[in-house]
């Protein structure tokens, strides 16, 4: 039992990890309608000025909180730049776009840091906690810890402030918001920012855990967080996060117990959802959409 | 004027085939071979038309039915010693049979939804590959040269009246250009059809479509079937022009590339989609040219891609049809 409560935990953290990503997805979603495949890339950008910030001798947080202002920058100005301009094309163009952003972005990287595995440094430290047989590592702790102060924050900001409540209008109805005099395109763009900086946790969090890191650190991690995304349902953001947490335990379970899945945890897991996505079309928590003719 | 808007369509039709008869005359060995890749991209591309551009389904995982199409081949000519053209038509079917299954329950998904649902397709390919090594032969993959099956070059062939002699390329550009014409002449008559009407119909309004009378559960199911059934037959040209088949020749990006071929293109156009299937082939290579350095020739790749879709929001086609409109708008009264 405290063998599989600690793959449940461990589960988590990694979960919570694909939460915040998907979070980013979702956010980006809602507002512009557009599943952002260079999510992932944006993330591993985000994680290689954090690496360069520090290697220039800047104290952790320091670099970690002005990682996450440039993230904020940056996907503001991707938006205006790039999506902005192809925003009124068909579905297909726009899809495309966020491809070509993700090869862009991720030659980008490979271009300016050589390509080379780079290390992390790691916040938390790596002392582990016995809780009655179950042992956790204080870097689950800390994953689990900041990824829930993120989507408390991003909560508050979207429910109880104004721009949080204009970015929300923006999304569900953009003619009456901007007769209310909500400027529209500014906020599709806030979200892009918003959207980048959990990229950029999401980043920050997940390097250190793998060791080294280069240019690829975040396809995989795109792919689970697509399918928490899916799994809660793309306009949902506690579907995001529950999907994240509930995709990183499964897996973590089915790859331990089941042999057959040990070297098919990706494809077991897609097959879930995929099922899942069968009996509810829109996701745990989506909203299925009533459309008029 | 009906009869005169079938003859102009003949005539343009004619001229393709002219060219693309005449064009191993004019190419390098090596060309040959790119331009029959050019090809086999054009006749996956045809096929997601069928379902992106018409049904306006977004498929990422065309690149499993090509996979599919390819083991079928290499499986078939190397397992149970099939002429290899003989299994062209097979590896269409079966992945026309694997599109309909997959379809038939995928499309109750939404937009979005079966977009990444197919996107998990395409990711979980190479592991399941890979998986049953003892049908797929694991990450080495199958190998076909030594197989019997493998037709290579026919006899009569060799010598071309002007006395052009036919290479292996030559006649591999022959083998796929001649599939992806009558592919392209099917795609064609599918545009023109009553079904396909109904498809675009589905595209424009899915409730309208189905209040007139279309039985959107068919359609669809039968449109992503055909689509596979075109990427089946190109994952069978593939490996008989690559003599093996590896789970690592349909990553992701496979699939992925597909839809960018798409989007360049044209979706909804038909000829200009061999534009996007060029943009495939050259761009990644004109891009190694500029520069090898790590991470350069990705950033030129994506930067074009981006600043097309910027300035070309419906590929190439979109530009011709802009380009012919004050021309076509008179010869083809709108009604």
């Amino acid at each position: 039992m405290a063998d599989v409560l600690q793959q449940v935990v461990s589960g988590i953290a990694s979960g919570g990890v694909y939460a915040l990503l998907a979070l980013a997805l979702v956010l980006i979603y809602r507002s512009t309608g557009v599943v952002n495949f260079a999510q992932g890339e944006m993330a591993m950008f985000s994680t290689f000025v954090c690496w360069e910030l520090l290697d220039r001798g800047l104290p952790y947080w320091v670099a970690f909180f002005l990682t996450l202002a440039i993230s904020f920058v940056g996907g503001v100005l991707i938006e205006r730049l790039v999506i902005h301009t192809v925003s009124r094309s068909q579905a297909l163009t726009v899809v495309t776009v966020t491809i070509g952003l993700l090869i862009l972005l991720n030659g980008a990287a490979a271009w300016i840091w050589k390509g080379e595995q780079r290390t992390l440094e790691n916040p938390f430290p790596s002392d582990t906690f016995d809780v009655g047989g179950v042992v956790i590592a204080a870097q689950d702790i800390g994953i689990i810890g900041v990824s829930l102060a993120i989507v408390v924050v991003l909560w508050a900001f979207l429910q109880r402030t104004r721009v949080g409540l204009a970015l929300r209008a923006a999304a569900l109805n953009p003619e009456s918001s901007r007769l209310h005099g909500v400027r529209v395109s500014w906020m599709l763009a806030l979200g892009w920012g918003l959207a980048a900086v959990l990229g950029a946790v999401a980043g920050i969090l997940v390097a250190p855990t793998q060791g080294s890191f280069d240019q690829n650190l975040m396809l995989p991690v795109l792919i689970f967080a697509f399918a928490a995304a899916v799994l809660g349902g793309l306009d949902s953001p506690i579907g995001a996060v529950v999907g994240g947490v509930v995709l990183g335990v499964v897996l973590n379970l089915v790859g331990a117990y089941i042999d057959f899945f040990a070297d098919l945890r990706l494809p077991a897991a897609l097959l879930l959802i995929l099922g899942i996505l069968l009996l509810r079309p829109n996701g745990l928590f989506g909203r299925s959409v009533v459309r008029r003719v | 004027m009906r009869a005169f808007r079938y003859s102009l369509r003949g005539l343009g039709f004619a001229l393709l085939v002219a060219i693309v008869v005449y064009l191993p005359f004019r190419l390098s060995d090596f060309r040959a071979s790119e331009f029959a890749l050019i090809g086999i991209y054009f006749i996956a591309i045809l096929g997601l038309n069928v379902l992106t551009g018409y049904a306006g389904v977004i498929s990422l995982g065309h690149g499993a039915f090509m996979a599919l199409g390819a083991y079928t081949t290499a499986i078939l000519v190397a397992d149970h010693g099939m002429r290899d053209l003989w299994t062209i038509p097979l590896a269409g079917l079966l992945a026309a049979a694997a599109g309909a299954a997959f379809g038939l329950p995928a499309l109750r998904l939404s937009g979005p939804y079966l977009a990444l649902a197919t996107f998990g397709v395409a990711v979980a390919t190479p592991i399941v590959i890979k998986k049953f090594d003892g049908l797929t032969g694991g990450s080495g993959g199958i190998n076909l040269f030594e197989a019997e099956g493998i037709t290579g070059l026919p006899e009569f062939l060799v010598t071309l009246p002007g006395g052009k002699v036919l290479s292996f390329n030559d006649w591999l550009y022959y083998l796929t250009w001649t599939i992806a014409l009558v592919l392209f002449a099917v795609a064609w008559a599918i545009h023109h059809s009553r079904f396909g009407r109904s498809l675009r119909a589905i595209r424009d309004n899915e409730i309208a479509a189905a209040a007139s009378g279309v039985w959107l559960a068919s359609h669809k199911t039968l449109a992503f079937s055909i689509s596979a059934f075109y990427a089946g037959v190109a994952g069978s040209l593939l490996a008989i022009s690559a003599f093996s088949v590896q789970p690592g020749a349909f990553p992701v990006d496979r699939s992925i590339a597909l839809l960018v071929g798409l989007a360049v293109g044209g979706l909804g156009s038909l000829a200009p989609l061999a534009a996007g299937a060029a943009f495939l082939v050259f761009l990644p290579q004109w891009a190694q040219d500029i520069s090898k350095a790590p991470g350069v020739p990705a950033v030129i790749y994506g930067a074009v891609l981006i600043a097309l879709m910027i300035v070309l929001p419906m590929g190439v086609g979109g530009l011709l049809r802009w380009i012919t409109r004050p021309l076509t708008s008179r010869l083809y009264p709108r009604s």
